[in-house]
């Protein structure tokens, strides 16, 4: 047998790579449900607080600020531990998955109210006054002439962020998710073969790398034209 | 409450751990922070070739490691080279990871940097007797890392924060420790102090970049 060959028997072993397929493909399963749940609600909330912060409500603004610097300073997985290990001391115990959850959309959520924020601060004061003063209302002024323009500036900066947070669902695996990375590593160890994580990387290449080609393609299409 | 989540007696007991923790991470930041700059000047010295045969393979690399997460790549290392008779610690395998992960991040912001840089400055530089490498070094790349340097800090504040993932692999550093010292003491106080101590140690730095990030739109 070739040095290939025994490669080849090690790393891509067909007899394994068939029989825990399954496993890997239902950790895929669970990876897309994370990564949605978390892309959804992180930025719908980012979203909802750079509204609330354009109001203007100073303590409220500094409760926005301190949230958002808390969840920008921590890194992912000691947000994870703490919700997972931390909560269950208080009489709530959450499963690996919403700690998961809970803990990537509270950061996808700092970061991209940062980002909508830079959005709304960079329009105009010009733009606010002069669309209110043909009779918009504040709702009106923010939803038709701001958000259309802040979004433009947003969304080169947001798709880079969102995607380096949703791969940190693979950080579940830490707490017991059965999402790729956590099948494959339990399928490694019954099977003392490297294989299932083979299959489990190509997963995650097969799943992240057209949104990072369309991330690269947006980002010259909206790239701002000065 | 008080007694569960911030226990003074058990912060007490565990700081010898986690301040052991803490030393590692600044350890381990000051190792792989310069690690992924090493590999992100490569990618971009590499990408100032202005040829596709040099370029399509270098975006190919670039986008392999931002849609590859960096703890499936650690993962890989620490408990799939083993089975190829290559058994690496897991402190080898952090700084192969962020060398192959961060450096490409940094790469993307370097290369931008010195696209930042207008030709006629490295033509200048070229008629005044200056080599290629002289122009770059001297000329192109400090401008270059001026124009970038608020995202340059931002990656290097995600880097550090990065390190919490040495923590899978066995590597003390402050959220390893921190575990350790959870499991000892059964409270959840000790990760509470390393999440206090991670917030003081970068908060400086995020509100830094808030402040950077604000004055570059002013400038807009």
């Amino acid at each position: 047998m070739s040095t290939w060959d025994r490669f080849a028997e090690t790393f891509f072993n067909a007899k394994v790579m068939h029989r825990y397929l399954p496993d890997i493909l239902s950790g895929v399963v669970v990876t897309i449900e994370l990564a949605l749940l978390v892309v959804a609600t992180g930025i719908g909330a980012g979203l909802a607080l750079a509204l609330l912060r354009s109001l203007g409500i100073r303590p409220l603004n500094w409760l926005i600020i301190g949230v958002v610097d808390l969840f920008r300073s921590l890194p992912p997985l000691v947000v994870i531990v703490l919700i997972y290990f931390g909560l269950p001391s208080a009489g709530l115990a959450p499963s690996g998955f919403v700690s998961t959850w809970l803990s990537l959309a509270f950061v996808l959520m700092a970061f991209s109210e940062e980002i909508f924020w830079a959005g709304i601060t960079s329009v105009d004061r010009g733009q606010w006054e002069a669309a209110r003063s043909t009779g918009l209302s504040f709702g009106q002024t923010l939803m038709n002439v701001v958000l259309p323009q802040a979004f433009r500036l947003a969304i080169p900066p947001l798709t880079n962020r969102t995607i380096a947070i949703t791969k940190g669902t693979a950080l579940g695996t830490v707490v017991a998710v059965t999402e790729i990375l956590g099948q494959a590593s339990s399928a490694m160890s019954n099977s003392y073969n490297p294989s299932p994580l083979m299959m489990g990387a190509a997963a995650y290449l097969v799943l992240f790398l057209p949104v990072v080609v369309a991330a690269r393609f947006i980002e010259t299409r909206f790239a701002w034209k000065r | 409450m008080i007694q569960t989540f911030f226990n003074p007696e058990i912060i007490v007991a565990s700081w010898p751990i986690v301040r052991a923790g803490l030393l590692n991470t600044v350890l381990l930041s000051l190792l792989v922070v310069p690690l992924g700059l090493i590999g992100g000047l490569i990618l971009a010295l590499l990408a100032s070739v202005k040829s596709p045969a040099v370029r399509w393979p270098l975006m190919a690399w670039v986008d392999f490691f931002r849609a590859f997460p960096p703890l499936v790549l650690l993962i890989l290392l620490f408990a799939g080279l083993p089975f190829a008779g290559l058994e690496l610690g897991g402190f080898v395998c952090v700084g192969i990871a962020f060398f192959l992960n961060t450096g490409a991040y940094y790469g993307e912001i370097l290369r931008a940097g010195i696209d930042s840089v207008p030709a006629g400055q490295i033509e200048a530089a070229r008629s005044t007797g200056l080599s290629r490498l002289q122009a770059m070094t001297y000329v192109v790349l400090p401008q270059a890392v001026r124009n970038v340097l608020p995202d340059l800090l931002s990656n290097t504040l995600e880097v550090v924060k990065l390190t919490a993932l040495g923590s899978v692999v066995a590597v003390p550093e402050l959220l390893y420790q921190a575990r350790q010292a959870q499991s000892l003491t059964y409270s959840p106080t000790p990760i509470v102090v390393a999440a206090i101590v991670y917030f003081l140690m970068l908060w400086p730095v995020v509100r830094l970049l808030s402040r950077l990030e604000n004055r570059a739109l002013a400038r807009r």
